[in-house]
């Protein structure tokens, strides 16, 4: 992977992109008639607000490059998929291309329901900024990926949907531009169509004249075919490089999300019950916390290191338990048991652990820690005082190149399955 | 010289590619499932001719008396047609491609031509029909024939300045198409189409002067040019054969200038934001 990023150093930049700002005007007040705008301009209203969508962009993409574009929804990838594309104009920064750009922020667009096939092909084609002629030669390809022959000189209302994006994507994809900009088109589509565009980007791929940059929130599809990507997030590059690097960057950063979620989600009933504590935490155990030494994204290789803080002053034992989660396949691969680690030191303390991830395939955990007192009743079982719940849980993801295979928790090394002789 | 058609093909020829594509499918769009097809921008200013002469010839008695009076009618007609057609299509254009300016980037005044060039398209077939109806009249052509190209030109160009200035506030304020409707009308009234400007400069006194001030509108002096060169030299005035001042015949050719100059300037520094703005 590092030996083919290094090997479009060499290669010619087609797409500069500095130090790019965008901002919109999102109206606060409905302005679309003169007398409005008449009382707002005496009244001295603006009448909206300043969005700030993305805040300073620089990046280079080589020419043959497979570059990719993630980010969550709302970061601005969209919007500079535009910028890119020359639809919007960018407050601050340049933006310069090297070669001919087609952009594909939706197939078909200036399709017609009432052009035949054919005539829509051309005038799809002209839009893109091909000549007729350049059409011409494309178009018995075009035809033929879309597998439409027999109906070229049909309007197109009378086309099926999925007829309508069959042919919407191959003229999308037999345009011979240098730069292809893609937004999400692998979205849609049924199974068939879905392995075409595979193909298809699989032989880009390989085409050191082409370049192609993705704008995606599919993980897979970066992994797959980019062999570069920027993460992009609140406007700014929160991440560059190989793409493997980034999506993990990408799955943190959701893990991050999920977590300030929940949050929220929390604060909202915390304010309803008018609790004083975080959830899972009360007056007899105020800081119960599960906090990671290691790095949050860790090779199977190494154990993961992590404290507990607390805070008991009670005159009892207690018991320190911690049960691990599987958060994408559910389930709990370990739990320590009640009576483990029986607790000495009382007051606010901070204990240190360690966890084995060898067995471990690739996937994301979260540690939930709990401080547990015997029960006085029965010697055997003890009650939890209190729970490391949402922002006291922690969270750490397992990364591995030597596990190939992640549908299952327990990798190869962990454990196989043999065949018996019969 | 090779080189200067070379950088111009190289900056205008994708704009021309868009701009065949556009006006194609809109010609070939705009007369869908009706039987006569293309027949009806032919046949339209013919019905249209045939009432205003009706009412305004025959019944109202507006004629100048002169034999060729129907065809600078036909003429006068056909050609503010042509400018209210390209003014009022043209004024929602941007708007109306929206879902195109939002997802592809072309230089945005290509809609907006190839509205106005979709006009142009019916002015031309509607003049074939003068030019026969002429011939029927037995109008006597002169070498001022020569001289209406440069007018027509000149009619297209303040349809465009006209339009690419409405068009622009159009994105921020949809009232200007009501407004642009009123001021059709006032302008139409307002210019010797319906009614030769004898008919009101024969009355003498005020309304006299006031009516050949009309002339003043570059619109009118376009069309008046026209119907001069082109069928009628003794019968038509213009403002070549109606002010004595140079200063007065070049206020309708400036006010041209200025008009096409703003509405591009305008139509240019707020192109940028259309994408955003709708």
């Amino acid at each position: 992977m590092n030996t083919k990023t290094n090997s479009f150093d060499q290669a010619p930049v087609v797409l500069s992109v500095e130090h790019v700002a965008k901002s919109f005007k999102l109206p606060t007040e409905q302005a679309t008639g003169l007398k409005q705008a008449f009382i707002n301009w005496t009244k001295g209203i603006k009448g909206y607000k300043e969005q700030r969508v993305l805040r300073d962009i620089s990046f280079e993409v080589h020419q043959g490059e497979f570059f990719g574009i993630v980010g969550r929804n709302g970061g601005g990838k969209s919007t500079l998929l535009k910028l890119i594309s020359g639809i919007y104009v960018p407050d601050k920064g340049s933006i310069a291309t090297n070669g001919k750009l087609v952009p594909f922020i939706e197939l078909g667009v200036g399709f017609n329901p009432e052009l035949t096939g054919r005539e829509n092909v051309y005038l799809n084609g002209a839009l893109l900024g091909f000549t007729h002629e350049e059409v011409e030669a494309m178009y018995d390809d075009i035809v033929a990926f879309a597998e439409l022959e027999e109906f070229m000189d049909q309007k197109l209302k009378n086309y099926s949907s999925g007829m309508q994006v069959r042919l919407a994507f191959s003229v999308a994809i037999k345009a011979q531009g240098d730069i292809l900009v893609l937004d999400e088109v692998l979205a849609v589509g049924d199974e068939a169509f879905q392995r075409k565009c595979d193909a298809y980007f699989s032989e880009v791929r390989e085409d050191p004249t082409k370049t192609v940059i993705l704008v995606t929130h599919d993980m897979a599809a970066v992994k797959k075919y980019c062999n570069r990507a920027i993460l992009i997030r609140d406007g700014e590059i929160a991440a560059s490089g190989d793409s493997g690097t980034v999506s993990e960057q990408y799955t943190l950063d959701n893990l991050a999300q999920e977590k300030k979620d929940a949050e929220r989600e929390r604060e909202r009933l915390a304010k309803k019950a008018e609790q004083k504590y975080p959830n899972g935490l009360n007056e007899r155990c105020p800081i119960l916390k599960t906090i990671a030494v290691s790095p949050q994204v860790c090779v199977s290789s190494e154990p993961f290191k992590f404290d507990v803080e607390y805070q008991f002053d009670e005159d009892t034992d207690f018991y320190l338990a911690v049960a691990v989660h599987d958060i994408r396949r559910g389930g709990i691969p370990y739990d320590t048991g009640s009576k483990t680690f029986k607790m000495t030191k009382r007051g606010h303390q901070v204990a240190h652990f360690e966890l084995p991830l060898d067995l471990f395939n690739n996937g994301e955990f979260r540690l939930l820690t709990s401080l547990r007192t015997p029960n006085p009743n029965n010697d055997e079982i003890t009650d939890a005082v209190a729970v490391a719940l949402d922002d006291n849980a922690c969270e750490f993801v397992i990364r591995d190149p030597r596990n190939t295979k992640n549908y299952a928790l327990l990798s190869d090394r962990a454990m196989q399955i043999t065949q018996l002789n019969d | 010289m090779n080189k200067l058609i070379e950088s111009i093909r190289e900056r205008y020829g994708y704009s021309l590619v868009v701009l065949r594509g556009l006006v194609k499918t809109d010609f070939k769009l705009r007369y869908q499932g009706s039987f006569l097809g293309v027949a009806w921008s032919v046949l339209k200013p013919l019905m249209l001719f045939c009432v205003m002469y009706v009412v305004f010839g025959k019944f109202l008695r507006m004629s100048d008396g002169t034999p060729t009076y129907p065809v600078v009618l036909l003429l006068g007609i056909s050609s503010w047609q042509f400018f209210q057609e390209a003014t009022s299509v043209g004024l929602r254009s941007v708007v109306d491609r929206g879902d195109l300016l939002r997802k592809i980037h072309f230089p945005n005044y290509i809609v907006v031509v190839s509205a106005t060039v979709g006009s142009m398209i019916s002015y031309a077939i509607n003049l074939v029909v003068v030019l026969i109806f002429a011939l029927f009249a037995r109008v006597q052509f002169t070498w001022r024939v020569l001289l209406v190209p440069l007018s027509i030109i000149q009619l297209y160009a303040l349809a465009l300045g006209v339009t690419l200035l409405f068009a622009t506030m159009y994105v921020y304020f949809r009232d200007v198409a009501h407004i642009w409707d009123v001021l059709q009308q006032v302008l139409f009234y307002g210019m010797p189409i319906i009614y030769p400007l004898s008919y009101v400069t024969s009355r003498g006194g005020i309304l006299a002067v006031l009516a050949r001030l009309e002339l003043i509108n570059p619109i009118a002096q376009a069309i008046q040019d026209i119907r001069h060169n082109l069928i009628a030299p003794e019968t038509q005035p213009t403002i070549w054969n109606q002010f004595d001042q140079w200063w007065v015949k070049a206020i309708p050719l400036l006010l041209t200038v200025i008009l096409l100059w703003l509405g591009v300037h305008f139509f240019r520094r707020n192109s940028r934001k259309f994408a955003e703005v709708m």
